[in-house]
């Protein structure tokens, strides 16, 4: 049965983005059916994310005004057969989005997939909502900073009343992927730790993606991390996550970078 | 004091972030889950100050106000005379205006 997964923050920035990718690619990389759906209408970045910006003909308003077919709009990843993406719309306005046309799109992309991942907008307005909407499961990105454990906690509240799930009186089910994790600041006392954003938060843990170069490295070429260096510390981090996602049961460790010599000696200088 | 606890002051940041989300998302929870909030505010007002001072519960007084537009909670608490304070007043006011 097809799994619908929002991937939420309310706060901007934190790595929605950049989370969809590579948990979209990590779960088709294991052989399940992926696609990732780009709900930021008007400033969509996952086609560039997933290195597809120049694939795109048709885009999820096409699809849900009827003026194109969903085959028609999803694009096939190159690099691994089992995940498609459905871009947004960059030209059009929001509020060409309805309600019940992203009702029949979701529909028809369960028929077709294992895993239904859509990228939320920031915020709290339609588009986040329209996002969180149909959801299964919430993956709720936080960094470990004031500001956004704050719109983290708000968006919680609102998957908990404004999701179908929610409405129906069923258990919305949500995890907390926190990203840019440092682990030596958070022993320092200079960050928030795991165990403070859990409490706060009071929601299962997901993974802790550590901060790391590799996830700007990837975004560059425009492939997401666990495809690009799936030994690098985010992309082991996000493969465990993934592992989650499907029921398996991991410890949840921070990996860590392993660096060569050369940046043993020189990368805190150069840093 | 010594040097090394100068700087240990600045760095350790996070249990302050920790805190700060602690009362403001209790807040915030409250006003949205429209429980009561003035109820909660107080509490929480009450165990940050006990945190930094010993606060006498008998010393506080606490003034509230239940409007329909805009609710007052007064806290007035005692801060026992602490160097900077022991010329002047010995008393430390809070308040705070909540839109209920």
């Amino acid at each position: 049965m097809a799994k619908v997964l929002v991937v939420t923050s309310g706060k901007g920035g934190v790595g929605k983005t950049t989370s969809t990718a590579a948990l979209g690619a990590a779960l088709a990389q294991t052989g399940e059916n992926v696609v990732v759906v780009d709900f930021d209408v008007g400033l969509r970045n996952l086609d560039l994310v997933m290195g597809a910006e120049r694939r795109v003909v048709f885009d999820l308003i096409n699809v849900v005004q009827g003026d194109a077919k969903l085959n028609q709009a999803l694009i096939r990843d190159k690099r691994i057969d089992t995940l498609s993406l459905l871009p947004a719309s960059q030209t059009r306005d929001k509020d060409a989005l309805t309600e019940a046309g992203v009702e029949r799109v979701i529909g028809e992309l369960r028929e077709k997939f294992d895993w239904v991942i859509c990228d939320s907008p920031a915020g709290i307005e339609r588009g986040a909502l329209l996002a969180m909407r149909h959801a299964d499961v919430a993956v709720v990105v936080t960094n470990p900073e004031v500001s956004s454990v704050r719109d983290s906690d708000r968006i919680i509240g609102m998957l908990d009343s404004k999701t179908l799930r929610a409405e129906k009186g069923e258990r919305m089910e949500k995890h907390l992927l926190l990203t840019r994790y440092d682990t030596a600041r958070a022993a320092r006392n200079e960050m928030l730790k795991t165990e403070d954003i859990l409490e706060i938060l009071s929601i299962p843990l997901l993974g802790i993606i550590p901060e790391s170069e590799e996830v700007l490295r990837a975004s560059n070429v425009g492939a997401p991390v666990t495809l690009n260096n799936p030994t690098s510390a985010p992309a082991r981090a996000y493969f465990d996550a993934a592992r989650r996602l499907k029921g398996e049961s991991v410890e949840v460790v921070v990996p860590l970078e392993r660096k060569g010599l050369m940046s043993r000696l020189f990368g805190r200088r150069v840093a | 004091m010594n040097l090394l606890s100068l700087f240990r002051i600045k760095r350790d940041t996070a249990p302050v972030a920790r805190e700060r989300l602690q009362v403001l998302l209790a807040h915030e929870r409250a006003v949205i889950g429209k429980s009561d909030l003035l109820a909660t505010l107080q509490e929480e007002i009450l165990a940050v100050i006990a945190k930094h001072v010993t606060v006498d519960r008998s010393a506080v007084q606490i003034k509230l106000d239940r409007g329909d537009k805009v609710s007052m909670l007064e806290i007035d608490v005692e801060v026992p005379s602490a160097i900077a304070i022991a010329k002047g007043k010995g008393k430390g006011g809070q308040s705070a205006r909540v839109p209920a």
